[in-house]
């Protein structure tokens, strides 16, 4: 089976609300992001964070093929897809700032944002752990038997790890609704993918588990789009799970302490001319479906109230410690 | 299956016991879902699932690849999103291959979630030593996970346990790991099935009443111990001997109230020393129970070292009623 580079062209179907809509959502992630990274430098954040600026396109274009029945699993650079999804801002910010009201009452933080209201059934710090877990969600999905899809996503790094690979022969032998969302942002940590990999395109692992791999450019969010309501539809007509491989980069470090000095310039900025958010506007503008002044209006819109989200996070109080002794059994 | 002897009375082994109680929460419950190695055509390698695919079908009884991570990790997926999973470990060592699927996911994922899901999932793991399987195939590995707060861990001793105990884990809303021992398997005992015969997965309970000594043991070793306390009656000594029975969340307040009349307490596990649920056991009961005490608490563990293959040598080294026997007296002597 060789790897699958042309999808169908659903893109094409989305009325101008929806890519609007697409647009505005990216750029809440990455102001989000950014707003973040201003928290840690003010000392308002403690820990760490795993930012995606640059990978939005992957949420974005992966979450519009969903349901609201289906199931998500996603990783500590989860953000993201937690806020593509409907995770409320607020209460996203307040977790991540380990305050009251937070989604996960303080307890999960930047790396275990949950959702179960909206199928986010949880992020995973743990390398590829969360595939599994996809996989049986994906199993429940099938003995339901209500056509819903479960779609984890994981990085390029975690294919290297054992449960990314237990995670597809399962899916693959039991035929299961699950679609495999890798972002490939080319490092692992600090490791260039080739230093850990001797494979450029990831989508050949799935040949070994006789599922079909996609690979698709992770920065352009209506290719996500196509290629993924691909592999979405596949798994809902019951012909099993998908292996898709979405080619993007990091802006930012692996963590908020990392400059990402092992990065060449060179490659950097041409990552940085290939801007998710910024060639959506270039479409929408040319497709007369945006002004530039209408873009601009979006930023300043948003901004304005991810400030105040800010703001608001940063005011709120700490959890009552009462909650720290609960729901560690039922 | 079982024999029924009365209406609810009923005879079997301890294998059979596990079998009728997976039935029975099955036949109760759509939810329950069976999955492992073998389980399902097979039967499972010790047969404690024989007959259940044929009753229940392939797609609630399911043969796995040979992937533990990523079937108990399924588990999980199946325990946030409406069903019961229950998942058999062929041999509980194997809980090294999934340890984070167990330690990190599933027991955190109530708490980290901050509540927003319950985990009702059973891993059955059969463990324990005796059959000369050697050092990767014998560990009760009661205490591999014991460090997990958000985790229910449970030692079936007995054909009764067992059956109560699988009922009660399908029932409960948190992961339950059930550590069978595979040395029991053949034993067979009577017991009340249907609902009488859930065990509450809350605390140790007292298998035999005496007056000199508490003795608590968990597995095969609580069989052992009862074999010690006949030897050592002929002495006219009488110890009380409880099955620890649940390890997770730890209730010594049974332990605290028979060291109270007894004075005198002995841990018997089959695991080693360092780091042995004895350990916690005296530990508490020191914090607890100090001034009650005679004599410190006593541990009857494995030696340091792995499992042996050889038999007189694995049995040498797995404690033994006659050895229990020995340190009984001494203790009763000592005093
Ligand atoms: C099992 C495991 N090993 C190592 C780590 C430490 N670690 C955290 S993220 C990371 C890199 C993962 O790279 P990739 O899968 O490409 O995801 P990305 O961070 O690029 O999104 C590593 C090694 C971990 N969290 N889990
Ligand atoms: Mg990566």
């Amino acid at each position: 089976m060789t790897i699958q580079r042309e999808f169908s062209n659903r893109s094409k179907q989305l009325c101008d609300d929806a890519l609007i809509e697409m647009y505005r959502s990216m750029v809440t992630i990455r102001q989000f992001e950014d707003e973040i990274q201003r928290c840690f430098l003010k000392g308002m954040m403690q820990g760490t964070t795993h930012l995606c600026q640059g990978q939005e396109a992957v949420s974005v274009g992966a979450m519009k093929t969903l349901r609201d029945d289906d199931y998500i699993t996603c990783t500590y650079r989860g953000h993201g897809q937690c806020l593509a999804r409907g995770m409320p801002i607020d209460r996203t910010f307040l977790e991540i700032l380990g305050r009251k009201g937070g989604v996960c009452q303080g307890k999960g933080g930047s790396m275990h944002l949950t959702d179960f209201s909206r199928g986010l059934l949880g992020s995973f710090a743990i390398v590829g752990a969360g595939l599994p877990v996809a996989v049986g969600a994906g199993l429940s999905a099938q003995l339901r038997g209500d056509g819903q899809v479960s779609m984890t996503f994981f990085g390029d790094g975690s294919t290297n790890i054992g449960a990314f690979h237990e995670a597809l022969n399962l899916a693959a032998v039991w035929q299961l609704p699950v679609v495999f969302v890798c972002e490939n942002n080319l490092y692992g940590e600090y490791s260039p993918l080739r230093a850990t990999t001797t494979v450029d395109d990831l989508a050949v692992r799935a040949a070994a588990y006789d599922l079909p791999g996609y690979v698709v450019d992770g920065n352009d969010v209506l290719a996500v789009y196509d290629a993924i309501g691909d592999a979405v539809d596949r798994a809902r007509r019951g012909l099993g799970a998908t292996l898709v491989e979405c080619k993007t980069y990091r802006h930012s470090g692996h963590s908020r302490t990392d400059p990402a000095t092992y990065r060449e310039q060179a490659e950097v900025d041409a990552w940085l001319a290939r801007d998710p958010i910024a060639r959506l506007r270039s479409e929408l503008v040319e497709r007369e479906i945006l002004t530039i002044a209408q873009s601009e209006a979006i930023g300043s819109e948003l901004l304005a109230n991810m400030q105040e989200v800010s703001h608001a996070a940063g005011e709120a109080p700490w959890p009552d410690e009462k909650v720290m002794r609960e729901d560690v059994l039922v | 299956m079982g024999v029924c002897m009365t209406a609810t009375l009923v005879e079997t082994s301890y294998r059979e016991a596990i079998g009728m109680a997976l039935a029975e929460e099955m036949r109760r419950d759509s939810t329950v879902i069976l999955m492992g190695e073998d389980v399902a055509d097979a039967g499972g390698v010790f047969k404690a699932t024989l007959g259940l695919k044929d009753e229940f079908g392939a797609a609630r009884v399911r043969d796995t690849p040979i992937s533990e991570m990523g079937f108990v990790g399924a588990g999980l997926g199946l325990a946030i999103t409406g069903y019961r999973p229950v998942v058999e470990l062929m041999f509980a060592d194997f809980i090294g291959v999934c340890y984070d699927q167990i330690a990190n996911q599933i027991a955190k994922y109530r708490y980290m979630s901050g509540g927003q899901t319950a985990v009702p999932m059973v891993i059955r793991a059969v463990g324990g030593a005796g059959l000369r399987f050697g050092a990767q195939h014998s560990q009760t590995c009661e205490t591999w996970l014991l460090a997990n707060p958000g985790l229910k861990i449970v030692c079936p001793s007995s054909p009764k346990e067992a059956y109560g105990m699988i009922k009660a884990a399908v029932r409960d809303d948190n992961p339950v790991l059930v550590l069978e021992h595979k040395g029991l398997y053949g034993n067979r005992g009577e017991f009340e099935c249907g609902e009488e015969g859930l065990v509450d997965l809350k605390n140790p309970a007292l298998v035999r009443p005496g007056k000199d000594m508490t003795i608590v043991a968990s597995l095969a070793m609580v069989g052992r111990c009862l074999k010690a306390c006949d030897i050592v009656a002929e002495k006219g000594i009488e110890p009380e001997v409880i099955d620890m029975r649940v390890l997770r969340p730890m209730d010594v307040s049974p332990i605290v109230a028979s060291v109270r009349r007894t004075n005198r307490l002995i841990t018997v596990e089959e695991g080693p020393r360092v780091g042995g649920w004895g350990a916690e056991v005296a530990a508490q009961i020191t914090d607890e129970a100090f001034d009650d005490l005679d004599s410190p608490p006593l541990r009857i563990t494995l030696p340091d070292h792995p499992m042996p293959f050889s038999a007189p040598l694995e049995d040498a080294v797995l404690p033994s009623a006659e050895g229990i026997a020995e340190t009984i007296v001494a203790l009763h002597e000592g005093g």
